[in-house]
C-alpha cells in the first residue's frame, strides 16, 4: 500500500489539474510520522534518480529537521551524492526561521550564522509566506528550468509553520504550491494534537492522500484491559497502524490500512496481522444467510444462461470482454444488432444483449474505466 | 557502579564505555525534557546529568542557562553528589562531589545567570522578544567559544533551568517561548563536527552530526490549564528524545519513597548508533548524596 501511495505520487498531476498531494498525520502517542515522511522522501528521490517519475527534482522545505539531517539521510539510503544540487534544493527554514542569527552576527554578537549554499537556500522570515511560496517555486525552477518539466515539493512540518502564520495563509500557501504547473506533486507532516481539529480537516481538505498513524495501543489496550500502558507506550513508539485515505477525481474515496514498524534500516510496512484479522472476522455477527458465494456457488453462477441468451439457440453465446470486440464489431454482433431487425422475424421484436466481461464480482462497485483518462 | 544511579544512567541512554572516554557522557544531539509538578521536582535530574557531564570519564562541556537558582545554589549541590564508576571489573573510581567553580575556571562549565536579568516588561511589544534573542545569542556565544577553543569535536550539553520562566521573560507569549526553543533546539544539530550546513560547497555534503550539542529542559507540567499545555507542552514532548516525567506515588506520601519518575526514551537512529525506544518507571528516594532509584517493590 505504501508503494501504491508512493506511485500516486510518482505519477504526478495531468496536465491542468491540482497535484496530488499528500498530508502524513501522527500524534504524540505514536509519532511515526517522520519517519514516514522519510521513508516517501526516498522513494521519491530514487524515482527522480532513475527518471521514472514524472518530476524531474525536488524541494525540500525543511522546517524541523536540519538539511544535513536530510542530506544524511538521502545518501544512506544510496542516493548518490555527488550532483545533488542538481536535482535536489532545501529550503532550511529550520536554522533561521526568524532571522535572529543573521541579525545577531550582523551586530556581532555571533560569530556564525548559516548561509545559503549549494544545495541550501536559508529562509530568514519564515512568516512571510508570500516570499517563502516564491522562493519555493524559484527554486523548483532552478532545478528542472522554466518548460515544460516537473517538480515535486516536500513540507517536512506544517505544524511548525501553522505556529507562525493564520490557518488561513498556510492553506493559500498549500494550494497555490498544489495549483502550480510545474508542481507535480507534493507531501507535508502535520502533528494532529497540536491543531484544533477544524484547523486538521482544513488540511485534509487541501490533500488528495491522508495518511494517518495510529496507534496499536489503544485498540489493544482497550480490549486486553490493560491500566498500565507503559509497554504498550513503548511499542508504540516503534510500530502502528497505518491508515491511508486515497481520493479520487471524482470524490471517491479508497481506504487501506497497514502495520508498520520502525527498525534501524529504515521503516517496514506489513499487511495486517492475520491474528488480528481473524478476531476481527469473528467480530462480525453471526447471521443466517450466507454473505458471500463459495466456489461452487460461483461456478454454477457462470453457467447459469440467461434469458436473453437463449431465445436464439443456434448462435453462439458472445460474452463482451475488452479487446476482442474490435473484431467482433467487424464480423459480428455490433454490425448485426446496428441492422434493422428484419426479414423472417420481422413481425416480433429481438433484444439484443451482449454479456459484460465476468472479470468483476456483481456486487463490486469498482469502475473498470476509473483510471482511464479520455 | 552502584546500582542506585546505574538505573537513571540507562533509562537516559548514558552508557559506560572504558574504550572511548566521551561516550560516557549524555547521548549528544540529544534533547531531553524533563517534566515535573508541584508536589515532586525534577530538579535531581538536572543535578544528576550535570554530574554525570562534568565527571570523568566524561569529558563534556556544560552551559547551565539558570533563570531559578544562583551559581551557589547549584554549587553546594554538587559538592555533595557523590557518583561511582567502574572502569574495569577491578578498577573502581569514586568520585567524591564535583567543584562547580573550578570546572567554571577550566572552562568546561559556563553558568549563565538570568535572575537578574531585567527583561523589558509588558506592553513595549517587540523589545520584549528582543531579551529572549539576547539570551539565545548569549547561549550561542558560549556555544561558539568552546568549539573554537576545545575543537569541535567536544560534547557541550546545554541546560535549561526551567522554561516556565522563559516564558515569563517571553511576557507570558507561548510563541515567543517555542521561538526561542526552536532556536535551541536548532544547536542541537550544529556545533558537532563544525557548522554542518556551512560546510556544504560544491554540491557535497556534510556528513551526519555525529556530536551535536545536546539540550536539557526541567519544565512544569502542572502550570497550564488544558488548552494551552495541548499546543506547548505536546510540541516540546514531540521535539524531546528523552522524556522524563517527576510525578509524586499514586498512594500518596511514604516515607522511603519520594516520587516515581517515569522515562520515555524515543531512541535513537543514525547511522552509528541504533537504540530501541524504551519506557522506563521506577521510584526514586532523594538523599543528600545523590538519588536512589529502584523499581517499585524491590526496596525493603
Amino acid at each position: 500500500m505504501a508503494e501504491s501511495l508512493c506511485r500516486v505520487l510518482r505519477d504526478g498531476a495531468l496536465e491542468g489539474e491540482l497535484a496530488p498531494a499528500l498530508t502524513i498525520k501522527d500524534s504524540i502517542l505514536s509519532p511515526l510520522g517522520p519517519h514516514i515522511f522519510d521513508h516517501v522522501l526516498c522513494q521519491l528521490s530514487s524515482f527522480i534518480l532513475a527518471g521514472k517519475s514524472q518530476s524531474r527534482g525536488l524541494v525540500l522545505v525543511a522546517f524541523s529537521r536540519s538539511p544535513s539531517y536530510y542530506a544524511a539521510l538521502l545518501k544512506s539510503r544510496g542516493s548518490d551524492t555527488t550532483d545533488f544540487d542538481k536535482w535536489f534544493w532545501i529550503l532550511d527554514c529550520y536554522s533561521d526561521p526568524l532571522g535572529w542569527r543573521h541579525r545577531l552576527k550582523e551586530s556581532g554578537a555571533i560569530r556564525s550564522c548559516p548561509d545559503s549554499s549549494s544545495g541550501v537556500t536559508v529562509c530568514r522570515d519564515v512568516r512571510n509566506l508570500d516570499k517563502l511560496l516564491v522562493e519555493i517555486l524559484e527554486l523548483g525552477k532552478g532545478l528542472v528550468g522554466q518548460g515544460k518539466d516537473q517538480f515535486c515539493i516536500a513540507i517536512d512540518s506544517v505544524t511548525e509553520m501553522l505556529r507562525d502564520v493564520p490557518l488561513s495563509s498556510a492553506a493559500g500557501l498549500l494550494s497555490s504550491v498544489r495549483s502550480h504547473e510545474q508542481v507535480s506533486c507534493t507531501l507535508w507532516t502535520m502533528l494532529a494534537d497540536v491543531h484544533s481539529t477544524s484547523t486538521v480537516a482544513a488540511v485534509e481538505y487541501l490533500s488528495s492522500i491522508v495518511a494517518s498513524v495510529e496507534g496499536v495501543t489503544q485498540q489493544k489496550g482497550a480490549q486486553l484491559g490493560i491500566s498500565d500502558g507503559l509497554p504498550l507506550l513503548q511499542q508504540n513508539a516503534s510500530q502502528g497502524r497505518f491508515r491511508v485515505r486515497f481520493k479520487r477525481r471524482n470524490g471517491r474515496v479508497r481506504l487501506m490500512l497497514e502495520d508498520i514498524h520502525v527498525e534501524k534500516s529504515g521503516i517496514t510496512f506489513l499487511p495486517v496481522s492475520s491474528e488480528e484479522e481473524s478476531m476481527a472476522q469473528t467480530l462480525i455477527p453471526k447471521v443466517q444467510f450466507n454473505l458471500q458465494l463459495s466456489e461452487k456457488e460461483q461456478m454454477d453462477r457462470l453457467k447459469v444462461v440467461l434469458p436473453f441468451e437463449h431465445q436464439e439457440k443456434e448462435k453462439a453465446r458472445r460474452i463482451y470482454d475488452g479487446r476482442r470486440s474490435l473484431m467482433d464489431g467487424q464480423n459480428g454482433m455490433t454490425v448485426e444488432a446496428e441492422k434493422p431487425p428484419v426479414s423472417e422475424n420481422s413481425g416480433s421484436g429481438e433484444i439484443v444483449y451482449i454479456r459484460d466481461s465476468d472479470d468483476e464480482r456483481p456486487d463490486s462497485d469498482e469502475d473498470p474505466d476509473d483510471d482511464l483518462d479520455i | 557502579m552502584d546500582r542506585s544511579s546505574q538505573l537513571l544512567d540507562e533509562a537516559l541512554g548514558i552508557v559506560d564505555d572504558t574504550s572511548s572516554m566521551v561516550s560516557s557522557s549524555f547521548p549528544s544531539s540529544s534533547v531531553v525534557l524533563i517534566e515535573d509538578c508541584v508536589e515532586t521536582s525534577g530538579a535531581f535530574v538536572i543535578h544528576h546529568i550535570l554530574k554525570r557531564s562534568l565527571s570523568p570519564p566524561s569529558s563534556a562541556a556544560v552551559v547551565l542557562v539558570s533563570l531559578s537558582h544562583p551559581f551557589s545554589h547549584y554549587d553546594r549541590i554538587l559538592r555533595k553528589l557523590v557518583h561511582t564508576f567502574a572502569l574495569s571489573l577491578s578498577f573502581v573510581l569514586f568520585s567524591q562531589g564535583c567543584n562547580l567553580a573550578a570546572h567554571r575556571d577550566n572552562r568546561r562549565f559556563f553558568f549563565c545567570d538570568m535572575l537578574m536579568v531585567d527583561f523589558p516588561r509588558q506592553g513595549q511589544g517587540n523589545v520584549s522578544k528582543g531579551g529572549l534573542i539576547e539570551l539565545y545569542a548569549k547561549i550561542q556565544k558560549v556555544v561558539e567559544d568552546i568549539s573554537s577553543s576545545f575543537g569541535s569535536g567536544k560534547c557541550i550539553t546545554i541546560i535549561l533551568d526551567d522554561f516556565s520562566l522563559i516564558e515569563v521573560a517571553a511576557n507570558g507569549s507561548l510563541n515567543h517561548s517555542l521561538d526561542f526553543l526552536r532556536y535551541c533546539y536548532a544547536l542541537t544539530s550544529e556545533f558537532g563536527l563544525g557548522l554542518l550546513v556551512h560546510t556544504s560547497c560544491g554540491g557535497v555534503y556534510p556528513l551526519p552530526s555525529i556530536q551535536g550539542c545536546s539540550l536539557v529542559i526541567l519544565h512544569h507540567e502542572d502550570i497550564y490549564s488544558a488548552e494551552e499545555s495541548a499546543a506547548l507542552i505536546l510540541q516540546m514532548e514531540y521535539l524531546a528524545d528523552v522524556v522524563i516525567k517527576a510525578e509524586p506515588l499514586a498512594t500518596g506520601l511514604a516515607a522511603d519513597v519520594h516520587g516515581q519518575l517515569t522515562v520515555l526514551n524515543k531512541g535513537i537512529h543514525d547511522q552509528l548508533r541504533s537504540s530501541k525506544s524504551k519506557v522506563h518507571n521506577f521510584h526514586f528516594k532523594l538523599r543528600e548524596n545523590g538519588v536512589e532509584c529502584f523499581y517499585p517493590g524491590t526496596q525493603a
